[in-house]
């Protein structure tokens, strides 16, 4: 604009400005006409012209509009601008459940959770659980302050009480889940030392110490190792879901993701074997899935073993066992030595002992399974615990602090626990939540939540990460370590203890600045600080012969009676969370089930005892195990394996609050703690029952299988792809003047032009896992609603985006009745389907008010104002993905208690306000994130520049832990996602040429035109097998 | 060659006169309610009232009371309205299309089927309204209103809104149409009535004064507007039809839908009025006037409709297959053999079959017979619109989505309350309004030189 310099005349008059025409000019508009001003005096009509337009403006004004309550900040604080978000680096941890963060503010509210690139661990990958934390942060059932026996109280009491108490109680002990955090460690020792050496008791509700175990007798020192998926060729798994619930899943669904993406230029792709029970998310992406019993497992890895000492030349050990695809993946693993991994989910530690050694003799150790650089995400130790209860529950230890931790609900002795608590002298929680265990205990201190608090972590050996409060306390809660400073007598706070701790240890150990707090902003603005460390492999010292003879013994090849392998979901995780209505309400990525946990059976099974689920619909069972029982619903699970069941952990909260209470059952009553460590694999002593009882579980996708559709799927094997990069493309073509031609070629419509930018998504089905965070993702920037268990199974659940899963038909399937069940050990495909923003979109045509239009940029844009709830559109969506407000969602008491984000006035506190809440009666679906479009757009012509790529990304994308989805312009030739469809020429059309091979339209043949590229799912198979 | 054309049957039988005929239709309009009618309109307002609740309920609560979901975003709503708007096409088509083709036997019920055709159009075009998410709003935004509100105009590419205006002109045009017929008859009560009564339907004759000029005026319109009417016995189902045939959903995205609704609507028009005939014909002794012969012939119209539709069916099938579109011919297998297979069964044997009895003479002409087959057609007609709005619906592209349509009480209470006022409307018509076009029906007491007054 500033080049600009040329002058625009209204008229030769004003060039030559003469003077009639300046005179004019500057009355260009004529005078209002005067009432007193001329010479006789206001007439009579004027008179009643002004009274009458005031007595209209006076009423007019009378009519007052509704008062809504904005309060404007009196004295803005420092960096706070109204509008203008604040992003701060944090951690997220949960017992030893890690991600580093970045935290997104708007006017001092945290309301969003992103990954932190930064993060060596999770990359910038993030779970479903993260995102959804923070609906957590603005819970009412979290307790507004401590509180004495049931009562509340304030701090001054409890603290001087807590104290004079503990003093006098005899043995203390502090019962927690894993602390990850070094400087809460040492406030914990500091405040051991006071009261008599308490001793830290350590637990963890999902368990590995196994593992710990493990590398105790076979490495030497308890610890988990750091597991490289990424640097693996071939990966075995037997029953650990590293992709959704074990250990770290984040970091591992980015290391595995890594493996999955392929091309042309790199056909090439990780194989994955699974041996599980029950199907996983990890076993749901394996290239050969194979069910077992439980019983088998230790056998199996013996097999391994055996298999893999004989190509090794080392002596085998005695246990033998026949397993489809055991013998391959061993071939494969010992081709790839140096560059395979296996693990165990098992929590047995002789398993693991033999896992170890099948690592060592693979030569992994040090490169994929690095004991060399171990991980603290897991320090519980169940021995220990067990004693503990044994302690308690024998009335010897006069007190007991739960840190953190509910033991009640979530260990297998929880009510052991329960009825120990009381013999305790003095029992204190700091749990934050009135919770199974809180509500048993004399004395609550609340702790913050995580969001409000400030803490280092200490994940892995060489990497160290912050987190810092985003917001200030909501409640009079106080932090936990603070608590145990006061307790202990210290006279600093934690945030001091925290930096002396930093500068007495890393800053000390450091050269690169000589000022602390540098150091400590640079830390605190990055959230993480690592240090290099080389990897090294660990000299085995374990007596192999013996653990792999307990193995032998204690799992049995063949074994009557059906078994439990109890699991965690991805959304629930250990139940914690429970009351986040996001997470109850999250399809789960296998089942497709929200708001409840339930027995999943074979699909063998089911037919044996003639029972048939339809549309969510079933039967409740009994399962007896030892002498308890629980009813439980029935859901039939293909891929689970014959004579076994699966339950999941996390449900049957009692005192979880409003959300979760009543929720399913708790499958941590049903834990075995028979073997000394908690065996989450019962085999023995359980009988099931089918009862009469229907029950309804809430499905979001009731359909198991695609029907063979082609124009839905497109899948190859890795042999076909290298020989034909268009493999299982399936490409229709239609009939037109003495010719076949792609349906594209064919269209009533003369098509959109960009001008500017041509928005679009490519996701690789291939990478995609499937673990659902990209749709809590969604949820919270977006206000989508939560609609409750009924409404769900009314089939009106709000996601604008859902990851179909479809399984596989038989392979011998036809007909359409056969093609609609599910193989018995199917194969897996996981699609996320949000609107495909169609170039020739058939919502927008029919729509009669025009309230669905097309943008200039390529999305189909919903304007909320204007929908009048016709319907039509959702009906004639080929994707089915535009969602109705059935009801009023928010401000409704019949949604208060599980559309918490939009009815509680805490809850609220979440909601983007960038994005409309929308009303009854109105249509709504992905806006692909437009209110992130438009900021940065915004940014980049404040800037003076154009957008650049990357700088503006959708919240499916970014959350997507193995970026599977790719946001970007098809009109920048520069982008990802134009070089990955391999757009070449320059157009601004709609239509783009795409010449990747993999890419692919789903519904091609109706010419709908999205701008959402959907790449072949390619399978790490033979290609005989396909 | 000398023809001599066989002695037509006389369109009203029992030797009436002239006198007779107004005596006989007016005498339902001036006597006291009979306690028959008295218990039918009793019953039918009760209906509207137990209706009403569902209604209420679904404007306060939303659209969430029905059983629709996110695959199923249309079903008993639309279904109530294309099948209402299918009923209300016989009163056109009697009247207008009929008086075209000089179809003398039309004169007996046409008064009725007019009526019929309003009362339908206006149970119908409550649908479109009511099954909005905020009718509140979209009951006036959905007309082409110059506004305020910016640059907001209609969407004139949408089906939906030539559905606007195909309902709103085909029931401006019936109304007329009808209450011209009215103004003659309306003048005769009024010349037999006293008191308020005829100051009312004084009011309603619009001051008809019998002159000739004024029946020479009379007869003029009513041919004017039946070939106005005329075209619209078309549109109006081809135009409803659009809403389907220009969709993307397999089931719906069909170019045989256009003849094919048309046909259907015409079949379950008659089908409605021969219900409604054969209740009032009973009711107030007009056997003379709506004979045994009309009955026949509005049956054979009902065989060749609905042959009509039957071949429809059939040809769908036909061009799913023949098209090679997978989901194309997997909608019409399930169709089949789906979830709602019986509801396709119902509809097959109900449209299809069941109207091919009345070959049989016997059956056409009994009168028990016709009212059960007329009760079949529309139940069968219902079955139709809901085969084709909810079996396509609910199993489309993506198997991820596919779900079911389960009814709750409130879509029940909805139609019901368009059955209340529908009943309500006709049993006010029937007794407040000549139900039989008495100044036409004059014109055809004789058709021979035979004395008309005795």
């Amino acid at each position: 604009m500033t080049e600009n310099k040329k002058t625009y005349w209204k008229g030769l008059e004003q060039l030559t400005n003469d003077p009639e025409f300046v005179k004019n000019a500057e009355k260009e508009f004529p005078e209002m006409p005067t009432i007193l001003g001329n010479e006789e005096g206001a007439s009579r009509r004027d008179f009643l012209k002004l009274m009458g337009f005031s007595l209209a403006a006076a009423s007019l004004a009378a009519c007052e509009a509704p008062v809504r309550k904005a309060i404007p900040y009196v004295n803005k604080p420092v960096d706070v601008n109204p509008s203008i978000p604040n992003y701060y680096a944090s951690t997220f941890s949960s017992g030893g459940d890690y991600a580093s963060i970045v935290v997104k503010t708007r006017e001092g509210r945290p309301i969003k959770i992103d990954g932190n690139e930064l993060s060596p661990i999770n990359k910038g990958g993030i779970s479903a659980i993260v995102e959804a934390s923070v609906l957590s942060l603005y819970d009412k059932q979290r307790l507004a302050g401590p509180y004495i026996n049931g009562t509340k109280s304030d701090w001054a009491t409890i603290d001087s009480e807590v104290k004079a108490k503990l003093a006098s109680a005899g043995t203390v002990k502090i019962v927690t889940n894993t602390v990850i955090s070094p400087s809460t460690e040492r406030v914990l020792q500091q405040f051991a030392e006071v009261f008599g050496s308490a001793e830290v008791i350590t637990y963890d509700p999902i368990s590995n110490y196994g593992i710990t175990k493990a590398a105790e007798t076979s490495y030497g020192t308890a610890m988990l190792p750091s597991y490289n998926f990424d640097k693996a060729n071939v990966i075995v798994s037997f029953g650990a879901d590293f992709l959704g619930t074990w250990i770290s899943p984040i970091e591992f669904a980015k290391q595995y993701g890594q493996g999955r993406k392929i091309s042309k230029e790199k056909p090439v792709m990780s194989r994955h074997f699974q041996f599980e029970s029950n199907l996983s998310l990890t076993g749901a992406n394996a290239d050969y899935r194979t069910p077992i019993k439980p019983s088998q497992s230790g056998l199996a890895v013996l097999a391994l073993y055996n298999a893999i000492a004989k190509q090794a030349g080392v002596a085998t050990v005695s246990g033998a066992i026949e397993i489809a695809h055991l013998d391959k993946a061993a071939k494969e693993l010992w081709a790839n030595k140096g560059k395979s991994i296996v693990v165990s989910g098992s929590n047995d530690p002789n398993v693991q002992v033999v896992v170890n050694a099948i690592n060592d003799l693979l030569e992994n150790n040090g490169v994929t399974v690095d004991f060399s650089k171990p991980s603290y995400f897991r320090k519980g130790d169940d021995s220990k615990m067990n004693q503990f209860v044994a302690d308690l529950k024998a009335g010897l230890i006069g007190g007991v602090i739960f840190y953190n931790c509910n033991p009640v609900y979530d260990f297998a002795k929880g009510a052991e626990v329960a009825e120990g608590i009381a013999k305790a002298k003095v029992s204190v929680a700091t749990n934050s939540t009135m919770d199974e265990t809180a509500s048993m205990v004399q004395y609550i201190a609340p702790d913050h939540h995580y969001l409000e608090s400030w803490n280092d972590f200490y994940p892995r050996k060489g990497e160290y990460s912050l987190s810092q409060p985003a917001i200030s306390p909501l409640f009079d809660s106080r932090q936990a370590q603070d608590t145990f400073l006061v307790w202990a007598g210290a006279a600093t706070n934690y945030y001091d203890f925290l930096q002396q701790n930093w500068n007495t240890t890393l800053f000390a150990a450091q050269t690169e600045t000589a000022n602390f707090q540098e150091f400590w902003d640079r830390s605190l603005f990055n959230g993480v600080y690592s240090i290099p460390s080389e990897s090294t492999p660990v000299a085995n010292v374990a007596d192999l012969a013996s653990a792999a003879s307990y193995v032998a013994k204690a799992y049995k090849a063949e074994s009557a009676g059906t078994e439990l392998a109890i699991y965690t979901k991805v959304g629930i995780g250990n139940g914690t969370f429970a009351n986040n209505p996001w997470l109850q309400e999250m399809s789960d990525p296998i089942s497709k089930a929200t708001w409840d946990n339930y027995l999943t059976v074979s699909q063998k099974w089911a037919n044996e005892n003639g029972l048939k689920m339809s549309e969510g619909e079933t039967k409740k069972a009994k399962i007896t195990v030892g002498g308890k029982s629980l009813i439980v619903p029935v859901l039939v699970q293909p891929g689970q394996a014959d004579e076994t069941v699966g339950l999941a952990l996390g449900y049957g909260r009692t005192k979880a609050g409003r959300v979760a209470d009543g929720v399913g059952v708790n499958a941590y009553e049903l834990v075995d703690s028979s073997k000394g460590f908690t065996n989450f694999d019962v085999t023995e002593g359980i009988s099931i029952e089918l009862t009469s009882e229907v029950y309804k579980i809430a499905q979001t996708q009731t359909h198991q299988t695609y029907m063979g559709r082609e124009f839905v799927i497109q899948e190859a094997t890795l042999g076909e792809y290298k020989e034909d990069a268009s493999a299982g493309r399936y490409q229709p073509k239609i009939y037109k003047e003495g010719e076949f031609v792609k349906p594209s070629k064919i269209s009533l419509w003369k098509g959109h032009q960009y001008s500017q930018h041509h928005w679009g998504l490519a996701i690789d089905m291939n990478s995609c896992i499937g673990c659902g965070a990209c749709t809590i993702a969604c949820q919270v920037e977006n206000n989508v609603s939560v609609v409750g268990k009924q409404e769900v199974l009314n089939r009106r659940e709000m996601a604008w985006i859902r990851i179909d899963r479809y399984y596989s038909s038989p392979a011998e399937a036809t007909s359409n009745k056969e093609l609609e069940v599910a193989a018995d050990n199917p194969e897996v495909t996981f699609q996320p389907m949000m609107c495909q923003h169609c170039n020739n979109a058939p919502c927008e045509t029919v729509c009669p008010v025009a309230a669905t239009t097309h943008s200039s940029e390529g999305l189909n844009q919903m304007t909320y104002n204007r929908c009048i709830g016709t319907r039509y559109c959702a009906n004639n969506c080929p994707y089915k993905v535009r969602r109705f407000n059935w009801f009023k969602y928010h401000d409704n008491k019949d949604f208060a208690a599980v559309n918490v984000a939009q009815n509680d006035d805490m809850g609220k506190m979440v909601l983007n306000p960038d994005v409309t809440v929308r009303a009854r009666g109105v249509i709504e679906k992905c806006s692909m994130c437009v209110q992130r479009i438009q900021a940065g757009k915004l940014t980049a012509k404040r800037e003076g520049r154009k957008v650049k790529d990357g700088e503006i990304n959708v919240a499916c994308a970014s959350a997507c832990p193995t970026t599977a989805i790719v946001f970007g312009d098809m009109n920048d030739a520069n982008s990802k996602i134009t070089q990955m469809l391999k757009i070449q020429e320059d157009t601004t059309s709609a239509m783009k040429e795409v010449n990747e091979e993999r890419a692919y339209h789903v519904l091609e043949e109706i010419n709908v035109s999205p701008n959402v590229w959907y790449f072949t799912k390619i399978r790490n198979k033979d290609k005989s097998e396909a | 060659m000398h023809v001599t054309s066989s002695v037509r049957q006389p369109l009203i039988t029992g030797g009436k006169t002239l006198k007779d005929v107004t005596h006989d239709i007016s005498r339902q309009v001036e006597a006291k309610p009979s306690m028959g009618w008295l218990l039918a309109f009793l019953f039918s307002v009760g209906v509207l009232l137990l209706g009403s609740i569902a209604l209420v309920a679904t404007l306060w609560e939303g659209i969430g009371m029905w059983g629709l979901n996110k695959t199923v975003g249309w079903a008993w709503d639309i279904t109530n309205f294309v099948w209402w708007v299918g009923i209300g096409h016989a009163g056109t088509l009697i009247s207008a299309v009929l008086l075209l083709f000089r179809q003398k036997w039309r004169m007996a019920i046409n008064r009725a089927a007019e009526a019929m055709t309003i009362f339908a159009v206006i149970c119908a075009a409550m649908f479109p309204v009511i099954h909005m998410g905020r009718p509140w709003l979209g009951a006036y935004w959905a007309l082409p209103l110059p506004n305020t509100f910016g640059s907001l105009w209609v969407n004139f590419n949408s089906p939906l809104l030539w559905d606007v205006f195909a309902i709103s002109t085909y029931f401006s045009v019936s109304l007329v149409f009808w209450y011209i017929g009215l103004i003659p008859d309306f003048a005769t009560i009024r010349d037999r009535a006293s008191g308020i009564r005829k100051t009312i339907y004084g009011a309603l004759s619009f001051g008809w004064d019998g002159a000739a000029k004024t029946w020479s005026r009379y007869e003029s319109v009513a041919l004017i507007l039946a070939g106005l009417a005329t075209p619209l016995v078309l549109s109006v189902h081809t135009i409803v039809s659009f809403d389907f045939a220009t969709s993307v959903i397999p089931g719906w995205h069909t170019t045989i839908f256009p003849p094919y609704f048309v046909a259907g609507a015409i079949f379950s028009g008659f089908a409605m009025v021969l219900t409604l005939m054969i209740v009032t014909r009973k009711v107030f002794h007009l056997e003379d006037y709506i004979t045994i012969g009309h009955i026949e012939l509005m049956n054979i119209v009902i065989i060749i409709t609905g042959s009509i539709v039957g071949i429809a069916y059939i040809t769908e099938f036909f061009i799913a297959w023949y098209s090679g579109v997978a989901a194309e011919q997997y909608a019409f297998m399930n169709r089949m053999f789906g979830p709602y297979w019986w509801a396709y069964w119902s509809m097959m044997t109900c449209n299809v079959i069941s109207p091919q009895l009345f070959w049989f003479k016997k059956i056409r002409t009994s009168i028990v017979a016709t009212f059960l087959l007329s009760l079949v057609v529309n139940i069968g007609m219902w079955f139709e619109r809901f085969v084709i709005i909810v079996t396509s619906l609910h199993r489309d592209y993506l198997p991820s989505s596919w779900a079911m349509f389960y009814p709750t009480i409130s879509d029940v209470g909805v139609y019901l309350f368009t059955f209340g006022l529908f009943f309500t409307l006709f049993f006010l018509f029937a007794k407040f309004f000549p139900v039989i076009n008495m100044a036409e029906i004059k014109s055809i007491v004789k058709s021979t030189s035979e004395k008309v007054t005795k």
